[in-house]
């Protein structure tokens, strides 16, 4: 199907694409990769009046290195966050969570920015800025603000950007040298996760000295498995111990039951999908 | 709106309604019906076109978003009459039964092997993973991109496409060398 008709705008700056948003009031739609607005447009679930496209919002791309951050632009692409070699080394985690995500297409278009804004609890960069504690970049008429990752994901599609804002930027803590691993589970011709763990660990010796663990889809948000982390550290790296670990990743979820998962089917896929992605980080 | 885009080589400058899809614009303004759609869902990849070098779901880019653009579809890849390598070994290796998913899987397939010039099996398998086959269990399709992938000097695909039409004919890693 096609889209229902729209006005499009193209702003090049950050200033211009506020402007634009705040001008067009309630029914617009920011623009990022598409790949989620463009199939909702064209199955008319959606129908903005304005589409603001930040495809020409050069500052928006890329990632830069900013003190002890990494600074992702809101409209760096899968592919580019996929090959980054600051990402490689600073926040592997985001690289390897991005790496699962859809197909090459998709990641050619879609964005790191648009991903996280668009919230769709089966998204698997949620769980990673969750577990790496983020913090997102907006801008809105009343200027810049600040919010971190533990309150930005607020319910299904849902957001803690108000009307009028952009998420511009996101800011990762560097985690030089961390281990880590993003373990997802879903049916092949649907990259979607079923349920998805995110793990990044410090090991020292033998012993997992940090550990940090966000869940895809076991909620209408991201959920930081706050038990299995605190299971695992002071712990050898031992099967037997991550398993037992592995076992509060239950603690604080609500998933829900759907056509690819009953809900205690996706509790057990989250303690065994942990303790393999906890193996796999502490390698 | 007015859009200026190269495709296929040749420059068009078109006025389109903002909501026009990629494929559409492709399809119903250029006659390049060689794009075909297959789905509404974005999942199953026959749309798929290079854009500015990069595989692209074409009913999931507005016409709009290749303003400036290089596009390159399946009937652009022949030259002089010669089949593009990829094309050739779908041919060769049996890799269609309807035909349907054949022209994305060929520009997904050339994409691939811009990444990677020798992919594994499961290289390949990964690399077409955004483009759904009903027909041939995917077997032979694997088997000719492996066999394009010989055939091809390494280097040659999107990047090679990019190419104004002076120098159509004779890059890199078109005509089997
Ligand atoms: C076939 C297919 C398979 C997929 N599989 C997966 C998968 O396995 N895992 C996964 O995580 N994702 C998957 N996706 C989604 C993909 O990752 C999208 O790229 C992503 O969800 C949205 O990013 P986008 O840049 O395309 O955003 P768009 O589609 O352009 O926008 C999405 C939403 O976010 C809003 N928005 C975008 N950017 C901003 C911004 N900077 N500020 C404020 N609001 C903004 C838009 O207004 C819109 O509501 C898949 C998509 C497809 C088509
Ligand atoms: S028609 Fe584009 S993905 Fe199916
Ligand atoms: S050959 Fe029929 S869909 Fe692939």
């Amino acid at each position: 199907m096609i889209p229902a008709e729209f006005d499009y705008v193209a702003p090049t700056t950050v200033d211009d694409a506020v402007r634009a948003l705040a001008d067009a009031g309630d029914e617009a739609k920011i623009l990022a990769g598409g790949q989620s607005l463009i199939p909702v447009l064209r199955m008319r679930l959606a129908a903005p009046t304005k589409l603001i496209d930040l495809g020409k919002v050069t500052e928006l791309q890329g990632v830069r290195e900013d003190g002890g951050a990494l600074v992702i632009g809101a409209m760096t692409t899968h592919y580019d966050v996929v090959r980054d070699p600051l990402i490689a080394e600073h926040a592997k985690l985001i690289g390897m969570a991005t790496s699962t995500v859809a197909d090459p297409q998709v990641r050619h278009r879609g964005t790191f920015g648009g991903s996280l804004a668009h919230a769709d609890p089966a998204g698997d960069l949620a769980a990673p800025a969750l577990a790496l504690d983020v913090e997102m970049v907006v801008h809105g008429m009343d200027g810049r603000r600040t919010i971190p990752a533990s309150e930005f994901f607020v319910d299904y599609f849902t957001t803690a950007l108000r009307p009028g804002e952009l998420l511009t930027e996101v800011r990762v803590p560097k985690y030089t040298g961390w281990h880590a691993h993003y373990e997802k589970f879903n049916r092949v011709a649907q990259a979607w996760s079923i349920v998805g763990v995110a793990a990044a660990v410090q090991v020292e010796g033998h012993t997992i000295t940090q550990a940090r663990v966000g869940l895809t889809n076991m909620s209408s948000v991201p959920v930081r498995a706050s038990g299995v982390e605190r299971a695992l550290v002071g712990q050898e790296a031992t099967p037997e111990a991550i398993k037992a670990a592995a076992q509060h990743a239950v603690e604080g979820t609500m998933p829900v039951a759907d056509g690819n998962a009953d809900a205690a089917y996706r509790e057990h896929l989250a303690k065994v999908l942990t303790s393999r992605a906890v193996t796999a980080a502490c390698g | 709106m007015r859009i200026t885009v190269t495709v296929d080589g040749t420059t068009y400058s078109d006025e389109v309604e903002p909501r026009t899809l990629l494929v559409q614009y492709l399809r119903e303004r250029l006659g390049k019906v060689g794009t075909v759609v297959g789905c509404d869902t974005s999942n199953c990849g026959a749309c798929t076109v290079h854009l500015d070098g990069h595989s692209v779901k074409s009913c999931s880019v507005l016409a709009v978003q290749a303003d400036g653009c290089e596009v390159t579809t399946i009937e652009g890849l022949a030259r002089d009459g010669q089949l593009h390598p990829v094309q050739r070994a779908f041919h060769d290796n049996h890799a269609l039964q309807c035909g349907f998913c054949t022209p994305g899987m060929i520009m997904q397939a050339i994409d691939l092997l811009a990444e990677d010039s020798d992919p594994e099996e499961q290289a390949v398998r990964e690399g077409i993973e955004g483009n759904l086959c009903r027909c041939t269990g995917y077997q032979n399709i694997v088997r000719a991109v492996r066999d394009a992938a010989h055939e091809m000097r390494p280097g040659a695909g999107p990047e090679a496409e990019r190419v104004s039409e002076a120098t159509m004919g004779t890059q890199a890693g078109v005509h089997r060398s």
